[in-house]
């Protein structure tokens, strides 16, 4: 009755077995326990405020039913290997402010250790972060966003942007206004670069109309 | 002259005006007629802690005469991003209505509120004696609002931003206070990002004698936060900017001269990146020293202990847990005066290689400093015995929040759920008001609860219990129980409706990915209807179930403003 909180809630610290389930991948979730598991959650962006939002789906494999899915993450993993997600994070845990998040993350910026933004895509369930610095350019970064998220760019071009494409890479610049990536050199881009966006359809459009 | 009543109801409204806390004044207002009308007459202030739980033209009527509101909005889980944007708490209606009834409104101190510039402007034009402005951990403004209430607020005696979701566009607001302007009382714009202009502040703090409290952004320099001491030496509380420029020997000797020269200050905060060495030129202003608010400070154990032999009066210390076991060790060698502590995360999300405080810490604090009562501390191990020590060390603990950052983590040491060490903190700590527990918890520690924690007012809870029965345990023991907060933990419906008797003697219950379903919320909204039963439920969810629920009591009825994601049941 009340023993599933004993088998599934022993989590080594040092090693979690928190798991993410990708977009796309095997159903990680289990039936409701109202404990750590939940199925996928949207990401509440909000335009008005500099607070940031995390979605992240996270599935418990204690069960030996689920070690498969968990090797399944791995392989999906390893395919991408330009990729490296971030340790998964629970939303709204630990419980300190928004403010206080985004002043240690904007920390971590400048520290230099790595350049890690997040990508959100609307509709997704969840955000990813990835590394600026593993891309030596604008190629490299849209295909890996590409296998990430499942989408198309289709081609860039100065003046109609990602055109006759579904998606379109967008990134928020150090003046907080929303840019669309590809417009300047690579290293401005990097270091201007504080978070990317996909935008999809009629937002896609939009920019390239500009 | 009536004879019912024994005073004149001048004099009764004179007395009664002495009257300053809120319990006290609830107890007056139910004493009879007379002075329910002598008490409501002669209210200054007014406390709202829910701003959905009664609406203004409610307020107004029943207390003509404020000067001072207090208004809180979102339920405090929205902090942490469990609440989606633009969910209401907006102030403007307020405003609106006291434009029209309070006239001479003087203070106006938000916390999670939905401010927007307009509502800024609108405040800043509409109360001609607007003295005191303080937003925490509001939304929904920009630097623009500020610089509104800089132009117009005459009056203004304090100007307090704290950890908002502010559009920080840039520091010109800064310069909106006109050259005339000398009132201000304290300043706090801390947790600002951009440049103000040093000029216009210098001469700001120049003209502003009264000016007791001024904590200042990360952008102001070592150089010119010692030209603004130099204008301000009366001041009680400082936050510093960034403590970490490349001085040279005359400006470090004017620094710690200007240091000294504060005889006054209690209160000191900001530090933000510190070099270790231009910490020393802090020690002559430590000795009155009894808040030290380090906790956006990253320091290490060293400057920390060293700071801290200077700090013999501290009452309230926040620190970083880049202080480590050791930086806690210094706490309790040299604090014995000690009362609060909080530790906050340099890493929370473990991205770096994360050794913060351990249970060692905590004990050594508890050992040193006998007088702590309030305490919150962010680790990533513990163990039921460490706890137990600390309660028996420091029986007195009011706040007790521990936040052990695995969900569901047990004793590190023993495996076992930390459903002891919570036990112990009820049994021991009998004043106890607000509880904040984490690991790995089973009914067990919900038991202990309820059967201990007879002054408890406030439960936070989070990824713990095994069962409804933990949850009914608190809702049936815990007499005073006033703010309960859940969110992951396997209460259902039945424990939902164990609460039914209580809930209108509480401010609110927040409940997210429980196991509670819409027909339980629709049961309690159907039983009591004066409760407001919202439900938050995401798009392509379980109909069935309810992800988010938030009841709370109102004498408003039901929101006339809430979004569409929020369910009225």
């Amino acid at each position: 009755m009340g023993s599933y909180i004993e088998t599934e809630l022993i989590i080594n610290h040092k090693d979690t077995e928190l798991r993410l389930g990708l977009p796309g991948s095997e159903d990680n979730q289990q039936s409701c326990n109202g404990s750590i598991v939940r199925s996928n959650k949207r990401s509440f962006s909000s335009e008005t405020t500099s607070v940031e939002h995390e979605s992240i789906c996270k599935s418990n494999n204690v069960s030996s039913d689920t070690s498969n899915s968990s090797t399944t993450n791995n392989d999906h993993d390893h395919d991408q290997d330009t990729i490296q997600p971030k340790k998964v994070q629970v939303v709204g845990w630990p419980p300190i402010r928004s403010f206080r998040k985004n002043s240690l993350q904007q920390k971590k910026v400048e520290d230099g250790c790595g350049m890690y933004v997040k990508v959100s895509m609307a509709g997704a369930p969840y955000l990813r972060k990835i590394d600026l610095k593993v891309y030596k350019s604008y190629s490299e970064l849209l295909i890996a966003l590409e296998n990430l998220f499942k989408c198309t760019f289709g081609e860039y071009s100065e003046r109609e942007g990602y055109n006759g494409s579904e998606c379109a890479p967008t990134y928020e610049d150090k003046d907080g206004d929303w840019m669309l990536v590809g417009d300047v050199p690579w290293n401005m881009f990097i270091s201007s670069c504080k978070r990317l966006k996909i935008v999809k359809g009629s937002e896609a459009k939009g920019l390239a109309c500009l | 002259m009536n004879s019912s009543s024994a005073f004149p109801d001048e004099v009764l409204e004179r007395v009664l005006g002495m009257v300053k806390s809120r319990k006290d004044r609830s107890s007056v207002s139910l004493v009879c007629k007379e002075w329910y009308n002598a008490e409501r007459w002669s209210r200054k202030h007014v406390f709202i802690g829910n701003c959905y739980s009664v609406t203004p033209e409610i307020l107004t009527r029943r207390f003509p005469k404020i000067r001072s509101v207090t208004l809180k909005g979102k339920p405090r889980f929205s902090d942490f991003n469990l609440v989606p944007a633009n969910w209401g708490a907006d102030i403007h209606p307020w405003l609106v209505v006291f434009a029209q009834k309070y006239p001479f409104l003087e203070e106006l101190k938000l916390k999670r509120m939905f401010v927007t510039d307009e509502s800024l402007e609108f405040l800043a034009f509409s109360f001609p004696n607007f003295k005191a402005l303080s937003l925490l951990s509001c939304d929904g403004f920009s630097t623009d609002g500020l610089a509104a209430i800089a132009t117009y607020c005459k009056n203004l005696t304090e100007l307090d931003i704290q950890e908002n979701g502010i559009d920080d566009k840039n520091g010109n607001w800064l310069s909106c206070f006109p050259e005339s302007f000398t009132s201000l009382e304290v300043l706090n714009f801390a947790n600002l990002n951009n440049d103000v202009n040093i000029d216009a502040l210098e001469k700001l703090v120049g003209r502003c004698k009264s000016l007791k409290t001024l904590k200042v952004n990360k952008s102001v320099t070592l150089e010119q936060l010692q030209r603004l001491l130099v204008r301000a030496p009366q001041l009680c509380e400082l936050g510093t900017g960034s403590f970490s420029q490349e001085l040279t020997c005359q400006q470090y000797s004017e620094l710690k001269r200007a240091f000294n020269n504060c005889k006054n200050l209690h209160t000191l905060s900001g530090l933000w990146v510190a070099s270790t060495q231009y910490l020393e030129v802090l020690y002559p202003a430590c000795t009155n020293l009894t808040f030290l608010n380090f906790s956006y400070a990253p320091l290490d154990s060293e400057d920390l202990s060293k700071l801290l032999v200077h700090c013999p009066n501290l009452r309230r210390l926040w620190v970083v847990d880049t202080v480590e076991d050791k930086g806690l060790e210094a706490v309790g060698a040299y604090c014995p005066l000690l009362e609060e502590l909080r530790v906050f995360p340099a890493d929370p999300f473990d991205e770096g290689v994360a050794h913060g405080v351990t249970e060692s810490g905590f004990i050594a604090v508890s050992e040193g400093c006998r007088k702590l009562h309030y305490v919150l501390y962010f680790c990533r191990q513990m163990t039921n015995a460490a706890v137990a020590t600390v309660v028996q060390n420091c029986p007195d603990f009011t706040h007790f929040r521990l936040c052990i950052m695995t969900p569901g983590q047990p004793d590190y040491l023993t495996d076992e759920p930390m459903d002891e060490a919570f036990g112990a903190v009820v049994k021991n700590c009998t004043k106890l008001q607000r509880l904040a527990v984490s690991g790995s918890l089973t009914d067990l520690t919900f038991e202990y609860i309820g059967r201990h924690a007879k002054n408890l007012e406030t439960l936070s809870v989070a990824f713990a219990g095994s069962s409804d029965w933990g949850m009914q345990c608190v809702l049936y023991g815990c007499p005073k129980l006033r703010k309960l907060e859940i969110r992951d933990s396997p209460f259902g419906n039945a424990a939902l409706f164990s609460g039914l008797g209580k809930y209108e003697s509480m401010r609110s219950l927040w409940m997210s990915d429980c196991k509670v379903t819409m027909n339980g919320c629709r049961f309690v909204a159907q039983e009591r209807p004066r409760l407001n039963v919202e439900v938050i439920n995401e798009e392509g969810g379980d109909d069935s179930r309810a992800e988010k629920v938030y009841i709370y009591r109102s004498v408003a009825g039901p929101r006339r403003d809430a979004p569409p994601f929020v369910l009225t049941l």
